[in-house]
């Protein structure tokens, strides 16, 4: 496996300038896995119950198998922000022209939404369903994360240069963010109350998912962007997030050295880049990679066999960088599975149950027995254990 | 000839208090008290005094105080009494100003100007009394990624790793010489690093052949441009191995251990007739570009059997980021960078004070440019010079370094008053001089319990500090500038360091 080490496409002010947002948060996620869909209105309900642990500055969702009859189309969902419709409209021909010279746009349409939902200030909001187009084959490949030309996709993966587009878009046109980029999937968040936003893409009626994810948020920074709401997401890896990580520059500063720009000012960001890096494109299992991500104390591999010690040795030795610090619990949506992970010492929430097909992580029991009264199993991960359910499969994995 | 310059020290000894034990006469190598036995009292020679306290330390009756002197030239902004000194003692010799320790002079210290964060509310501070609060580090190269294979479960490491030394804390003795330091004082270090579980660094003297057995398992030697005890056993007996090639005092410059100080011992371990003046040359004549480098870091690699982490110790300088950048990429594994205030225990002052830049801006430049081009875990930097505290060193920590590097600091745990009168063979406090009578004050078992207590309680300090901020292992920490801010500081300074000022 050889990784090329690609820069940011824009080179950082030499003072570190970003801010970083901190919040506390409600996540929960329902997963069927027989696969069998369903809507948007349970888990609705669910994090309705969760209100107090948000404050109305960002709710959002992410679904799994919604889109069947694109299920083969990269769909994005992209953010046009700015002043007026002008400036939205203009950031909206910019970014089209740029969509245009990269991949083939099968279907596009604004994505539907009530407006007698009160939100604040929504941004335009716009869905693609496309194909990158191939270097050789009449397009010009694109560029890569350094701007540099790259004929084809310059030995590296079509995720990869999808990757890079979406890095593009996200750090060189001004006011347009892609938010959502996988494929059979979709992401829908923005700023107010999870519920509200939920209503305001009526989820409830146009959706039917196997795998729902949401996140209800409470920044402590007021200034709230539908950008900065949750989930975060890189092509069909999503991520809810509660917590802090106190880890963010150096984590940041390792993902930027593997091309990741990390421009949506939040800490969740890193952690979604994060699980790109080590699951998508190294490949790594999900035992591994919660060992990377919240691995064991030195006490205890210390005393592990000399195997196990090894390997979390050198597992700490080298993605030391990418170890999350800080209170976290987080769910990671990926097709076909859904993760729980809590930092190594659990200073956040997670409580995750099984009924029947259905598996269910949350901050709180009771949002889950609201929708789902009758639960088989319920249980309180230990910290940097993942819980993973997987269609068809549930387990709890342990290394 | 008369001197003209005027003692720098007054001695006021409490003549009610004082019982003539003739204590301080024995403690001053310089010669400064005299007994004078027709009158029963002590007599003081200012003019010798150069205020390293021993005499106030160990007078029984607390009788002795040693201040600068009151004297003065007429005051003048531009010819400060040093200034005028300086002029003076070179126009009665003719020669160069030689000095030691670190530089003294006001350069702004950064340090004093960066303030670390802490937790409040939306993230717990950790108490590390309570919950694992992790120093351990690893230095050397690190793969880019790993590639694990796992089949039915068993999972496999595939990726080449690289040799890397482990430190239960980021503090390790910076380089100094048996020969610039005393056999006692070496040995004190050598036994406080294994004790504390971190390494010394030999510096380019030799180690010891009867030391190699039991310290070699904490020890990291030198290559030096003198190439001075060097035979294989030397490189392997170490678990890593550091060329020299410039020091923060002396950038540039080489060095010269009179022959006097050769002793048979320090003959033996160094490898040189005994009485013969040690000369490390300014250049390594072996590296004259960066290709020669990489040779030589082959060469070593290939004599230690790809075991051990090569590391290239250099001076920061102007333009050494990017130097470094080269020597990364010649294939060194720790880059160790020493600062405008590291130490030495012989430089001329015009360099000492005038040569190299400041370890804080040194230690972001070159964390940004390693990160920057994408080959920041291809190396590990320990950072030295002028460190003095545990904040500074979690300082250095949050600005990227990976380790530390500390000599002024262990010297003062030994007592080192840093009087700056290394080069001159005569340390009242058995540090660096090889004169037995002198260096037979330092008691082994007593300096290293003072060097690991000193580790310890640092450790102790940083680990409060790190849970403050809500992190419970260190590297968590590195290059994690978003825990720093600068007060009082330029905006260019800002830049350099690559963090907020405070309230940004």
């Amino acid at each position: 496996m050889r990784f090329e080490i690609i820069m940011p496409g824009i080179r950082r002010k030499r003072r570190e300038l970003y801010s970083k947002e901190i919040c506390a948060c409600s996540i929960f996620g329902a997963m069927n896995r027989d696969g069998d869909r369903f809507t948007g209105e349970g888990v609705m309900k669910a994090i309705a119950n969760m209100r107090v642990r948000g404050n109305g500055l960002g709710g959002g969702f992410a679904a799994y198998g919604i889109y069947p009859e694109y299920r083969d189309y990269y769909a994005f969902h992209l953010m046009f922000t700015g002043k007026n419709v002008v400036a939205k409209e203009a950031a909206k021909k910019e970014f089209e022209a740029f969509l245009s010279s990269k991949f083939d746009v099968v279907s596009d349409e604004e994505i539907p939404h009530d407006d007698s939902v009160p939100v604040s200030d929504p941004p335009l909001l716009w869905r693609y369903f496309v194909l990158p187009r191939y270097g050789g084959e009449g397009g010009d490949g694109g560029y890569g994360g350094d701007g540099r030309e790259v004929g084809d996709w310059g030995g590296r993966s079509e995720e990869d240069f999808i990757v890079d587009q979406i890095m593009a878009v996200n750090t060189r046109i001004e006011n347009a963010y892609v938010f959502s980029s996988g494929k059979n999937m979709g992401c829908f968040k923005g700023v107010g109350y999870p519920e509200e936003i939920g209503e305001y893409f009526m989820l409830d009626e146009l959706y039917r998912a196997h795998t729902w994810t949401v996140h209800g948020r409470f920044p402590t920074n007021t200034q709230a962007w539908w950008g900065g709401a949750h989930p975060f997401s890189l092509l069909d890896t999503t991520i809810v997030h509660n917590g802090e990580i106190s880890s963010y520059g150096t984590n940041r500063w390792y993902l930027e050295m593997y091309g990741y720009a990390c421009t949506l000012q939040t800490d969740t960001e890193v952690i979604a880049y994060a699980a790109d890096l080590l699951m998508r494109r190294q490949k790594l299992p999900i035992d591994i990679v919660a060992k990377i991500l919240a691995p064991p104390i030195w006490n205890a591999i210390d005393r592990m066999n000399e195997k196990e010690k090894k390997l979390l040795t050198t597992l700490r030795m080298v993605y030391g960088p990418l170890l999350m610090n800080g209170p976290f619990a987080v769910i990671i949506g990926e097709t076909g599975r859904m993760i729980g992970l809590t930092d190594r010492i659990r200073l956040r929430p997670l409580t995750a149950a099984t009924s029947g097909e259905m598996f269910y992580i949350s901050s709180e029991e009771a949002s889950i027995r609201l929708i789902s009264p009758h639960l088989d199993r319920v249980w309180t991960p230990n910290g940097g254990e993942p819980v993973v359910g997987e269609l068809k499969s549930a387990r709890k994995v342990l290394l | 000839m008369k001197s003209f310059v005027f003692p720098e020290f007054q001695i006021i000894r409490d003549e009610e208090s004082c019982g003539q034990c003739r204590g301080c006469e024995r403690q001053c190598a310089f010669g400064t008290h005299t007994y004078d036995p027709a009158a029963d009292r002590i007599v003081s020679d200012e003019s010798k005094c150069v205020g390293c306290q021993r005499c106030v330390i160990f007078c029984p009756k607390d009788a002795i105080v040693v201040r600068p002197s009151p004297s003065f030239y007429r005051p003048n902004a531009s010819w400060s009494r040093e200034k005028i000194e300086d002029l003076k003692r070179q126009a009665e010799t003719g020669g160069v100003l030689l000095t030691g320790c670190g530089s003294d002079k006001p350069f702004r210290i950064y340090w004093d100007h960066i303030v670390l964060n802490a937790s409040q509310v939306t993230n717990p501070s950790l108490d590390p009394l309570r919950e694992p609060m992790e120093l351990r580090t690893f230095l050397g190269r690190k793969p880019d990624l790993m590639e694990i294979s796992s089949d039915s479960g068993e999972v496999e490491i595939r990726t080449e790793l690289y040799p890397n030394l482990v430190v239960e804390t980021p503090i390790l003795f910076s380089a100094m010489s048996y020969g610039a330091i005393s056999y006692n004082a070496f040995r004190s270090l050598a036994t406080a690093a294994c004790r504390s579980k971190t390494y010394f660094n030999t510096g380019e003297g030799g180690l010891p052949f009867e030391m190699r057995d039991e310290f070699g398992r904490c020890a990291i030697v030198q290559v030096a441009s003198g190439r001075f005890g060097i035979d294989a056993e030397y490189l392997n007996t170490a678990q890593a191995v550091e060329i020299k090639v410039g020091q923060g005092a002396k950038p540039g410059i080489g060095g010269h251990l009179p022959g006097e100080k050769v002793s048979a011992s320090v003959a033996e371990t160094r490898m040189i007739p005994q009485g013969t003046d040690a000369i490390s040359p300014a250049p390594h004549h072996d590296i004259y570009s960066i290709e020669d480098l990489a040779t030589l870091i082959g060469a070593l690699k290939e004599a230690t059997n790809y075991e051990k982490p090569i590391s290239v110790k250099i001076a920061a300088v102007h333009n050494f980021a990017a130097i470094a950048s080269g020597i990364v990429r010649a294939g060194a594994d720790i880059i160790a960078i020493d600062g405008l205030r590291g130490g030495t225990g012989a430089a001329p002052k015009a360099i000492r004070d005038n040569v190299g830049i400041p370890t804080e801006l040194a230690i972001s430049s070159l964390d940004r440019r390693l990160r920057e081009e994408g080959i920041r875990n291809r190396c590990s930097i320990i950072a030295a010079g002028g460190i003095r505290c545990s904040s500074d060193i979690i300082k250095a920590i949050a600005l990227g370094a990976d380790a530390v590097y500390i000599g002024s600091a262990a010297l003062i745990a030994m007592g080192c008053t840093l009087c700056q009168k290394c080069y001159t063979g005569k340390c009242n406090w058995g540090i660096c001089t090889q004169d037995p009578r002198l260096s037979g004050r330092l008691n082994v078992e007593i300096a290293s319990m003072r060097l690991s207590n000193l580790i310890s309680a640092w450790s102790h300090e940083i680990r409060e500090m790190l849970g403050g901020m809500g992190i419970n292992a260190l590297e968590s920490l590195r290059g994690n500038r978003d825990h720093l801010r600068g007060v009082g500081l330029y905006d260019w300074e800002l830049d350099v360091l690559g963090i907020k000022g405070a309230g940004e």
